[in-house]
């Protein structure tokens, strides 16, 4: 849970001059009423999704309606928090300030078991060990007092 | 389709003009617009007094109310903006011609303006411009929420996923994506208007830096500074001005597959994916085929995106792109498909698809440095993202 190298904090400028014209600290959510349940349930350690109550089906990003049934019931259901990836990244740079200590890193496309893809980043993965199909699993990385971001690292 | 109800044949590109292309031009993007735009004016043989539409991106910055009174304020009676960046460069095309097909507007002016050079966008006295993801702000709204917090910030790191993916079901490589980057290097190294003129071989490309696996630096377009501007008029009208028209054949436009943001495009089938959706509606308008096609412009963001594109264009089979890249499939002489005879956006400059379009205008007239013989009918894409456009021109 710790947030030692979720880089919440002032990016170093790589060069002053550069840097006055960008984004310094990290960006984060706005909380909203389409995502506040989103980030509710992530500060208690649980990953939820948008559940549409008549098809069944899972959904992310939050949104009010379904785009398969176009029903506008829904709940917020427990995902098993495991998935597989499916496409990735490693970002070498340019980047944001607020990301700049970080480099490389990945972000990773899971195509979690409930069927949504979900961007995010693997921890304690070399970059050459990622692959397409490797397992994960959703962990929980505190940023700042309100936000806490879901992550993955390996799992079964 | 073919009614007499589409813009089918019923507009033409009948002026051009551009500023120089430079790492920078010491302009603000203002001053760049009204350089093209007054070039484009004087290539079409009429006064900027008879403009009476205007067609731009809604993210460009010179709007109607800053050029207006410097073009002597013409009467205008139709503008509008389209989305988003550069998966709109063909699309501005096709409200341009939709404009003049219902008789909305007659002369419509449509144009990009771009500082997006080193120094333009970081010096001491920005010039404007730079580059969207880097003034994101820190509490995001929408959909980058759910990715930049995650260092996902970027169009060329969403797109390097999107090519992550193509590779591992298809088997693309760097070789292939070496064959685009040296394709339009060799046509940028032939006009003397593009700012990447050293030859580039293999080794170079492969010993370029990583930016965003599985993107390196020669996959990426450059930064450059510089405008471009277009005339589009009627048919009719077109015939009369100075120069050869390029009629607007066929266009068409698509969204929702939501490319950009990663959001959902890969919960989406291919044909639902908006490039897809733009290149049936075209052929269909068109009533062409893909090997009809003389010469193609793709937007060239990335080499990865241009094989893409070739796929979802009809032009090689669903993952199959890379292989014909190779062997020179991409060049202006002898290729498979003639592709970016200016440079494209990865040498000659990157006017956010403009200056394709204006190269796809030249061979239209047989005007370009590399010029494709017998080269009647022309494809524009936009960026093979969401939402985008195309057009085929021909000639009259």
């Amino acid at each position: 849970m710790a947030g030692d190298d979720q880089g919440g904090r002032e990016g170093t400028p790589a060069s002053s001059q550069r840097s006055q014209h960008l984004t310094r600290t990290l960006p984060l959510p706005q909380p909203s009423r389409d995502n506040a349940e989103f980030y509710a349930a992530a500060a208690r350690g649980e990953l939820r999704f948008q559940r549409c109550t008549p098809c069944l089906r899972f959904r992310h990003y939050p949104r009010p309606v379904c785009p398969y049934c176009l029903s506008r019931d829904f709940t917020w259901e427990p995902s098993s928090g495991r998935g597989a990836v499916y496409t990735w990244t490693i970002v070498r740079g340019p980047t944001l300030p607020a990301f700049e200590d970080r480099l490389p890193y990945n972000v990773v496309d899971v195509l979690m078991d409930e069927g949504v893809h979900f961007q995010s980043e693997l921890l304690d993965c070399p970059p050459e060990e990622i692959h397409a199909g490797m397992r994960v699993e959703a962990t929980f990385v505190l940023v700042t007092d309100d936000v806490t971001l879901v992550k993955f690292r390996r799992g079964a | 389709m073919r009614s007499e109800s589409t813009i089918r044949d019923k507009a033409a590109i009948a002026g051009i003009g551009q500023t120089r292309f430079a790492k920078s031009l010491g302009m603000s993007e203002y001053e760049m617009a009204v350089e093209a735009i007054f070039a484009a004016c004087e290539d079409a043989g009429i006064s900027p007094r008879e403009i009476d539409g205007l067609v731009r991106y809604d993210m460009e910055q010179t709007d109607e109310e800053q050029l207006l009174s410097v073009l002597g304020n013409p009467l205008l009676r139709f503008f509008a903006g389209t989305a988003w960046g550069g998966g709109g460069s063909a699309s501005v095309l096709v409200v341009a011609a939709s404009a003049i097909a219902s008789g909305m507007a007659e002369t419509v002016l449509v144009f990009r303006s771009r500082a997006r050079g080193k120094q333009s966008s970081y010096g001491k006295d920005p010039k404007q411009g730079g580059r969207y993801w880097e003034k994101l702000a820190t509490s995001l709204p929408g959909l980058n929420q759910w990715h930049v917090p995650q260092g996902l910030v970027s169009a060329f790191q969403e797109m390097a996923m999107i090519s992550m993916r193509h590779r591992i079901d298809y088997g693309t490589t760097d070789d292939h994506y070496a064959d685009v980057a040296i394709a339009f290097r060799e046509h940028a190294m032939r006009n003397p208007n593009a700012v990447m003129r050293a030859p580039m071989t293999r080794a170079d490309h492969h010993a370029s830096r990583m930016i965003a696996d599985p993107l390196r630096l020669f996959d990426c377009n450059i930064e450059t500074d510089g405008a471009v501007a277009f005339i589009v008029t009627t048919t009719e009208r077109a015939r009369d001005l100075r120069q050869p028209p390029a009629v607007i054949l066929s266009g068409a436009m698509a969204a929702g597959s939501h490319h950009i943001r990663l959001s959902t495009l890969f919960e989406r089938s291919w044909e639902e994916d908006s490039p897809v959706r733009v290149a049936k509606q075209l052929y269909e308008m068109a009533g062409v085929k893909p090997r009809e096609i003389g010469a193609a412009f793709f937007y060239d963001f990335f080499t990865s995106l241009v094989i893409i594109g070739l796929e979802q264009y009809g032009f090689a089979p669903r993952g199959e792109g890379g292989p014909f890249a190779a062997d020179g499939g991409l060049s202006w002489q002898g290729g498979r498909l003639p592709c970016n005879t200016n440079g494209g956006q990865l040498s000659e400059a990157f006017i956010h698809g403009f200056n394709n379009t204006s190269e796809a205008v030249r061979q239209i007239r047989g005007t370009s440095t590399s010029q494709v013989e017998g080269c009647d009918l022309v494809l524009v894409a936009g960026g093979n993202t969401d939402p985008t456009g195309a057009v085929i021109l021909r000639r009259l």
